[in-house]
């Protein structure tokens, strides 16, 4: 009977310990959030996103960096796509249960954690000195494709493990070769989940700062970029640049081009979010 | 689509139409199948019976080679369809695949409309006339007797069908391809009393043109419906012979053990 009270008593203590530690994420993001808004709502208007920068904070503007984050996102996305699907699917449908496939799966996992830092620095060596691209929009590009990889890769298989093992049988039971069985059955049918991952991988990739600083992207460049060779800002960059000033005036920028960061992230998010469900609902 | 029918339908009406010769399977170390030979009659329904875990279920997948994708699968011995040892190098395991069909336990249509189920099998061909296919799709469909529920809701998702009705689905699926042996995995398991009777009357129908294994745990059911069973026990088979005699008067206590439910 005791037994019975005090296990309760444990459950009800750590129901609300864990509502408590839910929280206190949740109201510090929201503290964080409202203060920015407070400080940088009144800054956001057309001009402020169509300006170039200036060295007066009142006539500075996020053009060019987010531009450069555009391009970043754009060649980031065609890069690490094709790369990152190919091999998650070589990975989840192809390579039997060999050493050599559960080592490259540690590997992949592994790289995951790695810090992004270290892409930058492999990013400097090799895109931007030994292949001589500069500190340009792509070799930005090709460093944070590698950043995403292994993201991309571990989403795309955890949604083609998704689809049931039934559809495979099923297509290869009616003659099917294995691609066929890939390309008409489980990419069709895990487009929503392998979508979602791509997409959380880009909002990371757009909120990226440090392998970008390290390649040698700019604080301050004067014009948008044109082609991918051009150097770039990108958003974070510029938004670090600006929190570093003196002047009141950029800080209030600084929040300002926060919002607006945020405000790409979480429509990337949003889109995330409607897609897995409309794709879960779909294949139930 | 002339070229492509012409290899899937062989009017051969031999006496045995799948054989098995000395067959063993082997999961790694362990052995699931202890050296079987049999010989399964064309244009007949035979019933594979035993107690979970026999190896019914990997017996019959040996027959389209859906153990090929299971790891540490081997095999000995050799298994031949219409004469042809269908383990020999170079064979082409996907037209292999469109002769011999196979319906599954539970009903597994695409997450697609019924009209893409149903003429899946034959795009993989290459076969892209819009007028044939449609045609083979509503042929299908009729023969399992699915047509008139669907028929105004083609492009719906098969997803919406009823299980039994998406099992239907599945065979007529299977159908379009126009196999000539038809492999079925206990295909009436998850289904209700009214649909099971229905997939039953089915298949009765299927034997005129077509070779039927079906793996079943339903001893009604094989009595009912099959020529001839087959009874497998911890990897061997045991006893084989028409279904009567199988039933009324079998000649391994073993069978009759089984059978009459005293164990298993």
């Amino acid at each position: 009977m005791n037994n019975i009270k005090k296990n309760r008593l444990l459950d009800q203590v750590f129901k609300y310990w864990g509502i408590a530690c839910t929280f206190l994420g949740l109201v510090l993001l929201a503290i964080f959030i409202g203060s920015i808004l407070v400080d940088g709502i009144q800054r956001i208007d057309w001009d402020f996103i169509t300006s170039l920068p200036s060295r007066k904070a009142e006539r500075a503007g996020i053009y060019t960096a987010l531009m450069g984050s555009v391009w970043i996102l754009f060649f980031t996305t065609i890069i690490a796509l094709p790369l990152g699907i190919a091999a998650a699917i070589y990975l989840e449908e192809y390579a039997k249960e060999s050493k050599m496939a559960s080592l490259l799966e540690v590997n992949i996992s592994n790289l995951a954690g790695v810090p992004s830092i270290i892409y930058g620095l492999l990013g400097l060596e090799v895109f931007v000195r030994i292949m001589e691209m500069g500190a340009s929009v792509l070799a930005g590009s090709f460093t944070l494709a590698l950043l995403i990889l292994p993201i991309v890769i571990v989403s795309t298989r955890e949604a083609l493990k998704a689809v049931p093992k039934s559809v495979r049988d099923a297509s290869f039971a009616l003659g099917a070769s294995k691609w066929q069985t890939v390309s008409r059955q489980l990419l069709p049918a895990s487009f929503g989940g392998i979508l979602t991952g791509i997409i959380l991988a880009l909002s990371r990739a757009v909120g990226e700062t440090a392998p970008l600083i390290v390649i040698g992207a700019l604080a301050y460049v004067p014009f948008a970029p044109e082609s991918p060779m051009d150097e770039f800002s990108v958003l974070p960059i510029q938004i670090f640049n600006w929190i570093s000033r003196p002047q009141h005036g950029f800080e209030v920028n600084a929040a300002a081009a926060i919002i607006i960061l945020l405000l790409i992230t979480f429509i990337l998010n949003g889109i995330a979010v409607y897609f897995r469900n409309r794709w879960q609902s779909k294949l139930k | 689509m002339k070229e492509n029918q012409e290899n899937i339908v062989k009017p051969v009406k031999k006496k045995h139409k799948l054989q098995a010769k000395e067959v063993k399977v082997f999961y790694d170390d362990f052995m699931a199948i202890k050296g079987i030979d049999m010989n399964i009659r064309a244009n007949k329904i035979t019933a594979f019976i035993g107690p979970s875990g026999c190896g019914k279920s990997t017996f019959l997948r040996l027959f389209n080679r859906m153990n090929d994708y299971v790891d540490g699968f081997r095999m000995e011995g050799d298994i031949l369809i219409d004469g042809e040892n269908i383990y020999r190098k170079n064979i082409n395991v996907e037209q292999l695949r469109k002769q011999v069909g196979m319906v599954f336990q539970k009903p597994n249509p695409f997450p697609k409309s019924i009209y893409e189920n149903v003429a899946y099998g034959l795009k993989i061909q290459g076969i892209k006339d819009k007028t044939y296919l449609k045609d083979k799709v509503e042929d299908s469909l009729k023969q399992v007797g699915l047509w008139n529920e669907v028929k105004d809701n083609i492009n719906r998702s098969a997803l919406a069908l009823s299980g039994g009705q998406q099992q239907r689905l599945c065979i007529a699926r299977t159908l379009a391809v126009e196999p000539s042996i038809i492999l079925m995995d206990e295909p009436t398991s998850a289904l209700d009393p009214i649909s099971t009777a229905k997939i039953e009357e089915l298949i009765y129908e299927l034997k005129e043109k077509y070779t039927i294994v079906i793996v079943t745990h339903n001893m009604q059911q094989a009595g009912r419906i099959s020529d001839y069973t087959a009874f497998f026990y911890l990897g061997e088979l045991i006893e084989y012979d028409k279904s009567k005699k199988l039933f009324t008067n079998p000649e391994k206590q073993q069978t009759e053990n089984y059978i009459t439910g005293r164990f298993g």
